[in-house]
C-alpha cells in the first residue's frame, strides 16, 4: 500500500497515533442498546483515548449514532431505550447507581448533525450552558473564550446581540460548538457535524477538530470516509448484522489506528467498506 | 383521421353541474349575507344611542339616560381575572401533558380525552356547576369572582389545546441541544420551550378570552343580575355586557331595543379589538420553524 | 481549556445536591392538570347528586315519558318530554340549515375556490362563529321573527323556527370548518385519478372526496347538532318561555337549556323540588351531549388516523 490512503488523499502528515500511549477516557464493555426490546447495537468493546479524535464510521443503520448517544445519556430521552453492558468514564461507571445525567453532560458535550442554535442572540446561545449550570462568574469572558476556540469570535464580536438564526449554516454550527465549549467539558461528541454543511464550512470544522483535540477528547460520527481519514487518530468501523428473523443489529467490526483501518484492515468487511465495494 | 370533438359534456351534465355549483355558492352566500345583514341592522339601529352616555352611565328604567357602565366595567374585570386564572393553569396543564406525562399511562390518556370532552360541554352546564358549588355550595354567593372562576373553566380546555399546539410546534432539536448542555427538564421548558411557544400561547389565549367575554348563559346562573346600577366589585353583585344586552333585548319597548343594539356594537368592538390583537401577535411574532 | 486532569477518584457523577426543585415542578404541573379532572367530577357530582335526590320524589318513568311540564302548578307535573321536544325541534330545524349549507360551503372552499378566494371567505365564515349568541338572539327576535310574522308563517312573537334558522346559520362555520379539514386531508392522488378519468368537479367532489372524508364530515355534523342542543341564549330570547309538546316549528317552545337558564336565574330556594328540576333537566342535557361528543371525538380520531 502506498502513502496515499486508498489513492484518495495523501496521508496526513502527523505522528502516527499510538494507542498504547494514550490515557483511557472511556472503557466500553459489552455494550448493547435496545429500543423496546429490539436490539439496535450489541457487543461493543473498545477504549477511547484522551486527546485523540476517534471516528465511528459505517453504513447507515449500523448504530453509530445510537452508540455515541450512550456517552452522554442522550438515549435516556428516548422512551423504551435500554442500555446493556457498561461504560466507564475515567474509571467511574457512567450508568451507575444514582448517576446524574446533568453531571455527565456537564463533562461530555455534544454537537448535532443539523446546526440547532437557540432562537436567541449569539451571546445568549453561548451563555446558555454556563447559566443553567450555575457557572455565571465572568460570563462575558467565558462567552468570548468559547467563541474564540470555535474560531467564530472575529466574525461575531461586533454583533453578539444579533440573532443566532441570522448566521450562515457553517457559522451556526461553529456557534453550536462554542456553546458546547462554554461549559468547559472534558469530551466533545460530534454526530455528523459537517454533513449539513458546504465543503468550505466542512473544512473549517475539520480544522477546528485538529485544534480542539489538544484540549479535549473528541468522538465524531461520520458517514464520510475521507473525513475520517483526514481528522481521526483512531477509527471504529461498525456494520450491520442480520438476525434469524431478519432484524438488523449494529456491531463493532474493527477498531484501530486510522491509517491501519484504511490501508491494512484486519477484517474483510472493513476492507470491503473502505474500498467502496459496499456501503 | 376524424377529429374528436373536445367540446364540453352533454347539456344534462352541464345543467346538474351548474345547479350544484349554484348551491355551493348559495351555501357560502347564506352565511355571508346573514353576517352582513346582522351587522348592518345592528349598527344602523344602535348608532343612535352610541355615545358617552352609554359608556359612562349606569342603567336605568328610563332609556334616555340609561348606560352600560357597570356592565362594561364588569366585563373588563372578568377579562382580567380570566387571563390571570386560565393562562397559568392552562399552560401548566399543557406543559405537563407535552413534556412530563408518559403517554402510555392510562391516566394521562384519560386526561386528554377528558379535556377534549370538556371543550364540547354546553356552557350552561358550567353555569349549573357554578350555581351548585360556588354560589350555593361553598356560599361564595352571586359575585363577580364566581363568574370569573366559572368562565375560566369554560375557557380552560381551549387554552390547553392552543398551548399544547404551540408547545408541540417547538422543534425537538432545540430541546435536545439544551439537554445536551446539561439543562434539567424544567430548565429546558422554562428557558427554551415556553419562550419559543409564547406567541402561539398568547394568540390562543386571547382568542379564547374573546369567546368567553361573549358568554351569557353561565353568568346568568351564577348570578349576574340583569339590573345592577352601581360599579361592580370582585366580591359584589355584578352583571356583564352580554347580560345587560340580554336584559335590554327582553324589554319590548323600541328604545330598549335600540339600547340593546348599541350595547351590541360596544361588545362587538371589544371582541374585534381582542381578535385583531391576537392576529397581530401571531403575524408579528410567530416563527416559521 | 479542558478541566484539570480528571482522575478516577476525582470524577463524581452523582448530583451535587438533590434536585428536589424538579419534583416540585412536576407536582405543581400535575395539579394544574388535575383541575380539568376535578371539573368533570364537579360537573357530574353537581348534576347527578341533586338529580338523584329529585328522582326520589318524582318517578323516573313519569319524568322521561310525561308530556306535561308544570312544576309549579297544583298538581305538579314533571314530564320532561315537552322540553326535550322543544330542544329536538329547534336542533333539527337548525340542522336542516347548517348541515347542507355547511357541507356546501366546505365543498366550495375545498374543491372549487381559488386560493385568493379562500383566504377571504374562510376567515369571513369564522367571524360568523365568533359572534356572541346573545347577538344572534337579538337578531332572531328583532328581525327574523317579525319577518316570519309578516310572511304569515309565525303567529306569535316567539317561535322555534325563528331561533332555529338563526342558530342554523351560526353553526354553518362549525360544519364547514371541520368538514373542510377532513376534505383537505384527502390525498391529491385520489382526485387526480378521478379527473384523469374524465370526471367533472361535481362528480369528483361528491363521489370521491366526500366519501373519503366521510368520518370527518359526520363528526362535524354530530358536533354541530350537539352545539345546537346545548345552545341557550338564542332560544331563551327568541323561541319562547312556555313548555309546549309539539312538532310544529311555527309554535313557541321552551328548550331544556332555556328552562334551566330561566329557573336558575331566579331566587329559587335551595333544596326545593323546583330547584332540583334544574339538575334533573341539566343531567338529561348533559347525557345527551356527552353521547354525541364522545361519538364525534371517536370519529375525528378515526379520520385523523387514516391520513396522518
Amino acid at each position: 500500500m502506498s502513502d496515499t490512503i486508498r489513492g484518495v488523499l495523501p496521508a496526513p502528515q502527523r505522528e502516527l497515533a499510538d494507542p498504547s500511549l494514550g490515557e483511557v477516557v472511556f472503557d466500553v464493555d459489552d455494550l448493547g442498546v435496545s429500543y423496546n426490546g429490539k436490539p439496535a447495537l450489541k457487543d461493543v468493546n473498545l477504549e477511547i483515548y484522551k486527546n485523540f479524535v476517534t471516528a465511528f464510521i459505517g453504513p447507515s443503520g449500523c448504530g453509530k449514532s445510537t452508540f455515541i448517544r450512550c456517552f452522554n445519556h442522550m438515549n435516556a430521552l428516548i422512551p423504551g431505550a435500554k442500555i446493556h453492558g457498561t461504560i466507564h468514564y475515567h474509571g467511574a461507571d457512567l450508568y451507575g447507581h444514582e448517576v446524574d445525567p446533568v453531571e455527565v453532560r456537564k463533562r461530555i458535550g455534544m454537537v448535532f448533525q443539523k446546526p440547532n442554535p437557540f432562537p436567541k442572540s449569539i451571546y445568549d446561545n453561548a451563555a446558555f450552558g454556563p447559566r443553567v449550570l450555575g457557572m455565571t462568574d465572568d460570563l462575558d469572558g467565558r462567552v468570548e473564550r468559547a467563541l474564540e476556540q470555535a474560531a467564530l469570535w472575529d466574525e461575531v464580536k461586533d454583533r453578539l446581540k444579533a440573532s443566532a438564526l441570522a448566521l450562515s449554516g457553517g457559522q451556526q454550527q461553529r456557534l453550536c460548538i462554542a456553546r458546547c465549549l462554554a461549559v468547559e467539558p472534558d469530551v466533545i461528541l460530534m454526530d455528523e457535524p459537517a454533513s449539513a454543511l458546504d465543503p468550505i464550512a466542512t473544512t473549517r470544522i475539520e480544522d477546528l477538530m485538529h485544534e480542539l483535540k489538544n484540549d479535549y477528547t473528541i468522538i465524531v460520527v461520520t458517514h464520510n470516509m475521507q473525513q475520517a481519514a483526514r481528522v481521526a487518530d483512531m477509527t471504529a468501523f461498525f456494520s450491520v448484522e442480520r438476525g434469524e428473523e431478519g432484524q438488523r443489529t449494529g456491531i463493532l467490526v474493527e477498531y484501530d489506528a486510522t491509517p491501519k483501518i484504511f490501508t491494512q484492515p484486519s477484517d474483510q468487511r472493513t476492507e470491503d467498506y473502505v474500498t467502496g465495494r459496499f456501503g | 383521421m376524424s377529429v374528436t370533438s373536445l367540446r364540453a359534456e352533454r347539456p344534462r351534465g352541464r345543467v346538474s353541474s351548474g345547479l350544484f355549483k349554484a348551491f355551493l355558492l348559495f351555501s357560502i352566500g347564506v352565511g355571508i349575507v346573514t353576517l352582513g345583514t346582522l351587522l348592518v341592522t345592528v349598527v344602523a339601529k344602535g348608532y343612535k344611542y352610541l355615545d358617552l352616555v352609554l359608556l359612562l352611565e349606569p342603567p336605568s328604567a328610563d332609556p334616555q339616560i340609561a348606560g352600560a357602565r357597570p356592565a362594561i366595567l364588569a366585563t373588563i374585570y372578568l377579562g382580567v381575572l380570566l387571563i390571570a386564572f386560565s393562562v397559568p393553569i392552562g399552560v401548566g396543564t399543557a406543559v405537563y401533558l407535552e413534556e412530563y406525562a408518559n403517554r402510555d399511562r392510562w391516566y394521562n390518556r384519560l386526561l386528554e380525552v377528558n379535556i377534549q370532552n370538556l371543550a364540547a360541554v354546553p356552557s350552561i352546564v358550567y353555569g349549573i356547576l357554578g350555581l351548585a358549588f360556588l354560589v350555593r355550595g361553598i356560599g361564595l354567593g352571586r359575585v363577580l369572582l364566581a363568574g370569573a372562576m366559572i368562565l375560566t373553566l369554560v375557557v380552560l380546555p381551549t387554552v390547553i389545546i392552543a398551548a399544547r399546539e404551540a408547545i408541540r410546534a417547538v422543534p425537538d432539536s432545540i430541546r435536545q441541544a439544551a439537554y445536551a448542555l446539561g439543562a434539567t427538564k424544567w430548565q429546558v421548558v422554562w428557558r427554551q420551550v415556553l419562550p419559543a411557544a409564547t406567541p402561539g400561547i398568547a394568540t390562543g389565549s386571547i382568542l379564547a378570552l374573546s369567546r368567553a367575554l361573549g358568554e351569557t348563559a353561565p353568568l346568568l346562573l351564577v348570578g349576574a343580575l340583569t339590573y345592577v346600577a352601581f360599579d361592580p366589585t370582585i366580591l359584589g353583585d355584578f352583571t356583564a355586557l352580554p347580560v345587560q344586552i340580554f336584559q335590554w333585548v327582553a324589554r319590548p319597548q323600541e328604545d330598549f331595543r335600540i339600547l340593546a343594539a348599541s350595547g351590541i356594537i360596544v361588545l362587538l368592538l371589544i371582541l374585534l379589538t381582542l381578535n385583531a390583537f391576537a392576529i397581530w401577535i401571531r403575524n408579528r411574532y410567530q416563527r416559521k420553524w | 481549556m479542558a478541566t484539570q486532569e480528571v482522575t478516577a477518584s476525582a470524577v463524581r457523577l452523582r448530583a451535587t445536591r438533590r434536585r428536589w426543585g424538579e419534583d416540585v415542578v412536576k407536582v405543581v404541573l400535575a395539579l394544574c392538570a388535575l383541575i380539568s379532572i376535578l371539573t368533570t367530577v364537579g360537573i357530574v357530582v353537581s348534576l347527578f347528586l341533586p338529580a338523584i335526590e329529585f328522582f326520589r320524589d318524582v318517578s323516573l318513568w313519569d319524568f322521561l315519558t310525561g308530556r306535561t311540564w308544570a312544576p309549579l302548578f297544583e298538581p305538579s307535573h314533571f314530564g320532561v318530554l315537552p322540553l326535550v321536544a322543544g330542544t329536538i325541534l329547534v336542533s333539527l330545524c337548525a340542522a336542516l340549515v347548517c348541515l347542507p349549507f355547511g357541507l356546501g360551503a366546505a365543498i366550495y372552499l375545498s374543491e372549487y375556490a381559488r386560493s385568493r378566494e379562500r383566504k377571504i371567505l374562510k376567515p369571513t365564515l369564522e367571524v360568523l362563529a365568533g359572534i356572541p349568541t346573545v347577538v344572534y338572539g337579538y337578531f332572531a327576535l328583532t328581525l327574523i321573527s317579525p319577518l316570519l310574522q309578516d310572511l304569515g308563517i309565525q303567529e306569535g312573537v316567539f317561535s322555534a323556527l325563528s331561533a332555529a334558522l338563526v342558530m342554523g346559520v351560526m353553526l354553518i362555520p362549525t360544519v364547514a370548518s371541520l368538514s373542510e379539514d377532513a376534505m383537505s386531508a384527502v390525498p391529491r392522488d385520489l382526485r387526480d385519478g378521478a379527473y384523469a378519468l374524465g370526471s367533472n368537479r361535481m362528480q369528483v367532489s361528491l363521489r370521491v372526496v366526500v366519501p373519503a372524508a366521510i368520518s370527518g364530515i359526520i363528526a362535524s355534523f354530530v358536533l354541530a347538532i350537539s352545539r345546537a342542543v346545548g345552545e341557550t341564549m338564542i332560544v331563551l330570547i327568541a323561541a319562547g318561555g312556555q313548555p309546549n309538546w309539539t312538532f310544529d316549528p311555527r309554535e313557541a317552545v321552551q328548550t331544556m337549556t332555556a328552562f334551566i337558564a330561566a329557573t336558575g336565574q331566579g331566587d329559587v330556594p335551595t333544596g326545593s323540588l323546583e330547584y332540583k328540576t334544574i339538575f334533573a333537566v341539566g343531567a338529561t342535557l348533559f347525557v345527551m351531549t356527552l353521547v354525541m361528543n364522545l361519538f364525534s371525538i371517536r370519529l375525528v380520531r378515526k379520520f385523523r388516523e387514516v391520513y396522518e
